[in-house]
This record gives C-alpha cells, sequence and structure tokens, in this order.
C-alpha cells in the first residue's frame, strides 16, 4: 500500500498516491493544466515549461515533472502563471510556423496571446523541407523542439538512435548524423517520430500529397518510383 | 545488426582527402573499454591531432566506444571547440565580453582581424590558423585577454598583436590581493608545479589533521565552519557532504566532483586558485572523499582554461607519486581515493552541476530535472558531492586554521574570508580575499577607486546572473545576510564595476548575447527568451545600428524585456534560465531611462 498526499489545486483539495505529479493529480479533479512537449508514454523532459504553475515554492514549477507534496497549495491560474505561459507561447508563436499546430493555437486565444508581439524581423526557424524518403517529410520551421521523435527513435520506444541536435539554444534543431538524408542513417522508418509529433513538422508523405490534391494512384505511383530509386 | 545489437551504419564516401587513423586508433584502443563517458576525452585527442573531427574520426569513435554517429553529431554540435568542419590546429579565441570590452578589447579585435585577414569564425586558407571571438575567457583582471592556441595573453593592445599572435607576448600571472591572505596565502609565492614547494608551505597538513578524526567528526568539524557553496547557490558544504555519506551505496560507487567549469562573465576566482595553488584542490577533495567516503574524484575544468588544466593533472600526478592519492592514502589502510581532470569544450551551461555530469558521461550538457539531487542521484546517477573549487579550497583553510580561528573572520551566518573577482573601471583588478562583513565601498576602495578619479556608475555584483546596483548598495556588508537585505546577489564573487562614461547599454547587451550564445536550448523560456532579449538589447545598445528586428527602441520593447525576464525567471527549467534576465531586469530598474523610446 503506497503513501498519499494531500494537497489543494486551485482551492480544490486532492488526495493522490505519492509521486503523483502536479499535472495527473489535477486531472482527477478535472483541471486541465496546458502541456506541449509532455507525452504521457514518453519519459517527461520538463522542455515547454507552459504547464508551469504555483506550487509555493521560489519559482513556478513545471506540473508534468513536479510531484506532489503533502499541503502544497497550487495555483494553476495565477496573473504570474498566465504571464508566463503567455509569454512562452507569444515567443513561440514569433519563431515557429503553428499553422498545423491547432491545440497550441487553441492555447494561445484562451490566453489573449499576441502571436505578432515580436517585431518582424525577430530570428525564426528557418530550414528547407525535406523530402529525402519515400515515407515522411520534415518540416522543422513547423518544429517546436519537443523532442519527441528523438526520444521514441532511442530509449523510449525503439533504439534506433537515428536523431540528435544541430547547433543549440535558439539554434537547436533536429538533425541526423553529419545531416545525412533519412535513407543514409540509422532510421528503419518505424514511423514513431511521425506519431508523436505535436505540429506539422513530421508529416507522412502520404497525408502531405493528399492535401496538396494528388489522387491515390498518383501518390501510389510518386512513392513507388521512390522506392525503386533507392538502390 | 553489428554486435551489441547496435545498427550497421551505412558507409559515406568523404570528401576531405584520406585522414591517417592510425595515431588516433591506438589512443581509441587504450579507451575503448570504457565507453561513452571517454566522448568529451576521445574529440579532444581528435581535435589535437587533425584540428578538427573528420567523419572517419567520428565513425571510429562510434565504434569503439559504442556511442550512436547521431549522438557523437550532437555532441560536436553542442561544444563550440569541437569542429564539424576543417578548421586550424592553431585557434585564436579573443574575448569580447563586458570587463576586455571596458579595458579595450573593440581595438583589440580589430587590430587582429586586420592583421589576420579573418572575420569571426573564418579559418585562413592555408588552414594555419582560425579566429574567433569568443564569451568571456575568465581573465577579467588582466582584460583585454585572449588564447593562443593553450597559452593565454593579458593587457592586449592594437601595438602588441603581432608579438600575441606569434607567441612572444609573456603570459600573465595571478595578482593577488587583500588584508588577510589564507585562500591566497601560496597564489604568486610558490611554484605550482612543484609538489615539494607545496608541501614546504604548509601543504597536507589539512589532511593529516582530518585523518585524525572520524569521517562522520570531520563532517560536523566541517558543518562548524560555517560554509556555503562559494560557486552562487549557497548550499552548505557540511550538510552536502552528510546526504552523500547517507545515500545508499558503498564508496567506490560515490563521487566527489569538483566544479571548475568557471565562465561567468567576470568571474576568474577558481582559476586563480587552480592556476597558481593546484595542490591545494587535490588535498581539500582527498578531505572531502574522507569525509563523504567516496573513492572517485572528478575535477571538471572549463575549455578555456588549458593552463588549469595542465597544472592540475601535474599536481594529480605528483599527489598520486607521492601517496597522497590511489590505494591506503598517507598509509591509512581502506583509504583509497582517486582523481581525473576532464576538460570542458566552450559551454558555460556545464556548470549547471547536472549538466556538468551529463559532459563528463559524454552527453550534450543539458541541465536535468532536478529533484533527484546530485547527493543520490549524481554523476553516472550516483551519490555525488559536486563542489566548487573555492568552497573545498576555504574548507581546507578552515581544517588547518582550526574553527575558532576561522570563526574570528566574518560574521556569525557568514564566518570565514570570501574571493572577490574586481574587475572594469578599477585602479587595480585583481582577485582579492577579504573577511565576510567588508562593504563594496571598502573594496572599492582597496582596489584604488574608480580607475582615472572618474566617479562611479554601477557595479555588476554576482556575476552575470547578478544584479547591476549603484552608489547606493556599497554600504552593505559584503556577508549572506548583507547581501539578502541589499537585494543583490553575492554570487560567485564578481565585483566588475562601470565609471561615468561607460556604456551600460552595451554591457546589457554584452550580457544577453553571453546568454543567448550559451543557452542549452532545452527548455522553451531560455532558448526563446535569451534570443528575443538579445534582439531588443541589441538595438537599445547601438541606436544607430539597422538591425534584423529594426533600429532604435521601440515603444514596446521595455514591457517585452520585462515579460520576458520574468518569463525565463519564473518558468526556466535550471539556474541559467532562472537568471538570464536577472542582470538586465535590475539595469532597467535603477536607470529607466535605458529603455526608452524616442518616439
Amino acid at each position: 500500500m503506497s503513501e498519499t498526499v494531500t494537497l489543494t489545486i486551485d482551492g480544490q483539495e486532492v488526495t493522490v498516491p505519492e509521486g503523483t505529479t502536479i499535472l495527473d493529480a489535477a486531472k482527477t479533479i478535472d483541471i486541465d493544466i496546458p502541456v506541449i512537449c509532455y507525452h504521457e508514454h514518453l519519459t517527461g523532459n520538463g522542455l515547454c515549461r507552459v504547464c508551469s504553475v504555483d506550487s509555493g515554492g521560489r519559482v513556478q514549477s513545471a506540473a508534468c515533472v513536479t510531484q506532489c507534496g503533502q499541503g502544497m497549495e497550487v495555483d494553476t491560474q495565477s496573473e504570474d502563471v498566465k504571464r508566463g505561459r503567455r509569454t512562452i507561447l507569444e515567443m513561440l508563436a514569433s519563431t515557429v510556423d503553428l499553422s498545423e499546430a491547432p491545440e497550441i493555437q487553441e492555447m494561445m486565444d484562451e490566453l489573449d496571446a499576441d502571436a505578432q508581439r515580436f517585431p518582424e524581423g525577430s530570428k525564426a526557424r528557418e530550414h528547407e523541407i525535406m523530402d529525402d524518403n519515400p515515407f515522411y517529410l520534415r518540416d522543422y520551421n513547423q518544429c517546436v523542439n519537443c523532442w519527441r521523435c528523438v526520444q521514441v527513435c532511442a530509449e523510449d520506444a525503439q533504439y534506433t538512435f537515428a536523431l540528435s541536435f544541430n547547433g543549440r539554444g535558439f539554434d537547436t534543431s533536429i538533425a541526423t548524423y553529419q545531416d545525412n538524408g533519412m535513407m543514409d542513417t540509422s532510421c528503419v522508418f518505424c514511423g514513431q517520430c511521425v506519431g508523436v509529433c505535436p505540429t506539422g513538422a513530421l508529416k507522412p508523405k502520404r497525408q502531405a500529397m493528399l492535401e496538396e490534391g494528388y489522387d491515390p494512384d498518383s501518390i501510389f505511383e510518386a512513392t513507388r518510383r521512390k522506392r525503386k530509386n533507392k538502390s | 545488426m553489428s554486435h551489441n545489437g547496435r545498427p550497421d551504419f551505412i558507409e559515406i564516401a568523404s570528401i576531405e582527402p584520406k585522414v591517417d587513423l592510425s595515431l588516433f586508433q591506438s589512443y581509441l584502443n587504450e579507451v575503448g573499454s570504457r565507453g561513452r563517458q571517454m566522448l568529451l576525452p576521445a574529440l579532444h585527442k581528435a581535435q589535437e591531432l587533425y584540428g578538427w573531427c573528420p567523419r572517419e574520426v567520428q565513425e571510429a569513435i562510434s565504434l569503439a566506444l559504442h556511442v550512436p554517429l547521431a549522438d557523437i553529431h550532437g555532441v560536436i554540435e553542442f561544444y563550440t571547440m569541437f569542429y564539424n568542419e576543417p578548421t586550424a590546429k592553431q585557434v585564436i579565441r579573443v574575448c569580447e565580453d563586458p570587463a576586455c570590452t571596458l579595458g579595450g578589447a573593440d581595438a583589440v579585435i580589430a587590430a587582429m582581424q586586420d592583421k589576420l585577414g579573418l572575420q569571426h569564425g573564418e579559418t585562413a586558407a592555408d588552414r594555419s590558423i582560425t579566429f574567433e571571438k569568443v564569451p568571456c575567457l575568465g581573465m577579467c583582471e588582466l582584460a583585454p585577454v585572449a588564447l593562443n592556441g593553450d597559452k593565454p595573453a593579458a593587457h592586449l593592445t592594437a601595438d602588441n598583436v603581432d608579438a600575441f599572435l606569434d607567441g612572444s607576448h609573456p603570459e600573465p600571472v595571478a595578482q593577488p590581493y587583500g588584508e588577510v591572505r589564507h585562500l591566497l596565502k601560496r597564489v604568486g609565492k610558490v611554484d605550482p608545479l612543484s609538489y615539494g614547494d607545496y608541501v614546504a608551505n604548509d601543504g597536507y597538513i589539512g589532511l593529516d589533521k582530518a585523518l585524525e578524526l572520524s569521517p562522520e567528526d570531520l563532517i560536523s568539524t566541517v558543518e562548524s565552519f560555517g560554509i556555503l557553496g562559494r560557486g552562487g547557490a549557497m548550499f552548505p558544504l557540511g550538510r552536502k557532504w552528510l546526504f552523500t555519506r547517507g545515500a545508499p551505496g558503498d564508496a567506490s560507487e560515490k563521487h566527489i566532483v569538483v566544479n571548475a567549469d568557471e565562465s561567468e562573465p567576470g568571474t576568474f576566482k577558481d582559476r586563480c586558485l587552480m592556476e597558481e595553488d593546484p595542490f591545494a584542490l587535490i588535498e581539500a577533495m582527498t578531505i572531502a572523499s574522507y569525509g563523504v567516503g567516496a573513492e572517485n574524484g572528478w575535477i571538471f575544468v572549463r575549455g578555456e582554461y588549458p593552463r588549469s588544466f595542465a597544472r592540475l593533472q601535474n599536481a594529480v600526478d605528483k599527489a598520486r607519486d607521492a601517496g597522497k592519492l590511489g590505494k591506503d592514502i598517507n598509509g591509512k589502510k581502506g583509504f583509497n581515493f582517486d582523481i581525473e581532470v576532464r576538460l570542458g569544450a566552450g559551454a558555460y551551461i556545464c556548470g549547471e552541476e547536472t549538466a556538468l555530469f551529463e559532459a563528463i558521461e559524454g552527453k550534450r550538457g543539458f541541465p536535468r530535472i532536478k529533484p533527484p539531487f546530485p547527493t543520490t542521484h549524481g554523476l553516472f546517477y550516483k551519490p555525488t558531492s559536486a563542489n566548487n573549487v573555492e568552497t573545498l579550497v576555504a574548507m581546507l583553510h578552515a581544517i588547518n586554521m582550526g574553527v575558532d580561528a576561522w570563526r574570528g573572520y566574518g560574521t556569525e551566518q557568514s564566518p570565514g574570508t570570501k574571493l572577490y573577482c574586481v574587475s572594469g573601471n578599477v585602479e587595480k583588478p585583481g582577485i582579492y580575499e577579504l573577511p565576510f562583513g567588508a562593504t563594496g565601498r571598502e573594496l572599492l576602495a582597496m582596489a584604488g577607486g574608480v580607475s582615472n578619479g572618474k566617479a562611479l556608475k554601477g557595479v555588476l555584483m554576482g556575476g552575470a546572473a547578478g544584479v547591476f546596483v549603484d552608489d547606493s548598495k556599497l554600504d552593505y556588508p559584503l556577508t549572506y545576510e548583507g547581501s539578502r537585505e541589499g537585494g543583490f546577489p553575492l554570487g560567485s564573487g564578481v565585483f566588475m564595476v562601470f565609471d561615468e562614461d561607460a556604456d551600460i547599454a552595451r554591457a546589457m547587451y554584452e550580457l544577453s548575447r553571453f546568454f543567448a550564445h550559451e543557452s542549452c536550448g532545452k527548455c522553451f523560456p531560455c532558448q526563446l527568451g535569451s534570443q528575443r532579449q538579445m534582439e531588443i538589447m541589441e538595438r537599445v545598445a547601438f541606436p544607430e545600428k539597422e538591425t534584423a528586428t529594426g533600429q532604435g527602441v521601440m515603444a514596446t520593447d521595455k514591457q517585452i524585456l520585462l515579460d520576458v525576464g520574468f518569463t525565463m525567471t519564473e518558468t526556466s527549467l535550471c539556474g541559467l534560465g532562472q537568471t538570464a534576465g536577472s542582470a538586465v531586469l535590475s539595469a532597467i530598474e535603477l536607470w529607466p531611462d535605458l529603455v526608452k523610446s524616442k518616439k
């Protein structure tokens, strides 16, 4: 029998098993804390920080990786919490193409975040769309650096280790060894990275071609031709 | 699949001429069995042999250390001193951060670019030399400074650039000051390479004393010194040892890690200790290992401190020869401890202790989520006491002099002495040792006051992650309690002086550029916020310049800086992001007109 802890979230008392995160505890009482990088089946890395809440600490805590403490008083909606959340989203919108990330856009609407807050010319992600294999496209202009693809490619699922990073800081982007095309990496095309991508950065090629108005026959032709060309 | 379940990697034809792998292969054969933790040393070896990390080398490392190629790529991309493209073996690195700018770095950089015909990041066509402008080199008291390969140079001017480039410019020596000399007693007085000289100057007395106590009594003694972490986080040293000692696991799997990744603009105290009194750190670590019960010692030195690295390596080797490291140290049966000195490769974030562990483990220097804390899950996720250089050396001197004498200095809550890194517009920049409780004004007076008889505009206290203060804060005592009351951090002891004519906006821009350059890219607020902060500060600092985001201060800038600073402080994952807005926010508060739109 595991120990439990009792805390309040937005004034509501809740009792959860020790080790439960604030995010999970909030879910049990129908309090939705926004998340971007979090995925329930992947290692939590606390990257996006839009789930930051006031838990009485020196600074805010990321709800997805912070465990509940006995007597903790959590505020998920204070002005300070919203200010941080809104600013992160505004910075993200000035950096990344969020046109195919409806959940993030919804978050922005809820917080009255201004996608145009930063002046024109603020540095944004700028990458060529990569069409280097028959299975999926990589458009890192839409990448928020949530790491999900890197994680499923490595110890969180597939142990294929085809992905890492270029650069660091603002210039961090997902990369392969020496920027090789996917066909020239250890990628086994399991598709898990595409499945967990929260934006349109990774997209099945079929889907992309359907969106562009190609009919199924021509898509089949296109991808088959690519496959023949492999060797 | 190949052995060990790793996928085979597809061979790619190399564009570069064939690389001779024979020398490197013998190195890999030597270290290969240690696996991924040898990745940074192997990449350093590759840099030394080839000047960069060619494909063949990366592929050989992958096979020898069992590291996926993508991960090797990611590591090279992360650390600025590793290169994925051809670079010269001789790299010139010249500092462009605040203390050097105050000292005249602009003219030095212009003269070097002119002489070499190279801009930042460029390599000469014959591959003889590479030129880089880099963040703070940790020699602020000697500004302006640069590195020519492994050789540091101080007090550069446009006139001595030739001597610097041909290697004939003399290497600098430490400049210790202060009314008491405990931590600095041997600095500048002994031959830092000589074990005999160290022993002849009260070396290894502390270890003898410590070994007379039980480890538990040693920890109680250390707790009674009241030493808080001198790297800026202020965690009580004795407590950290106690937690690490109490964590599950035996001595063979516990670690003493010294954080010598001193990289914060304005900070150079640890460099002075490591360069001029390296044996003191080795002795202090040995005492720590006895108290904690940890047999593995590591010193992680920033890549820009080649001299510290060499002198520490020499000290470790000589201490081992003298029976002060290894098995049954000092003849005490079962007391085993050894030290490995590791070299960083250009990443301030590795001064964050968990990022430092990742670097030793051969990964990108991403900080980890805490908890769990290093005392239970540190290096290799084993119990680890991670300590700053000055913290351990202070402990050594406290043991040498005894608790009463140590507590005879300072205040009840801030006992003993502290090192300060004085730089900028001041007559006698250098490293100063003072008892806790002296005021900023006294420190400034001791350093000869503001240079050229000018008035004071402000002081950057605590470091790049610290705050700007003006004259009104100079009478607070420099103690933990005094700084709390005054609203400034003691941090790493930075005291960078700006005179009435100094360009504060320029310094703010340089600090914001530093954080944008050094953000690891893990969490969103720091990764994005440090960039946006820098973009705005560039327009503030250079109102005449046409930048990517426009020209001059905009009406929205101040509120954006406040929101971005708030967000980085409150929501960033680690201490770097949480302090990346600190100096800028403090300057805006102190000098509201700095960020004022003319429109």
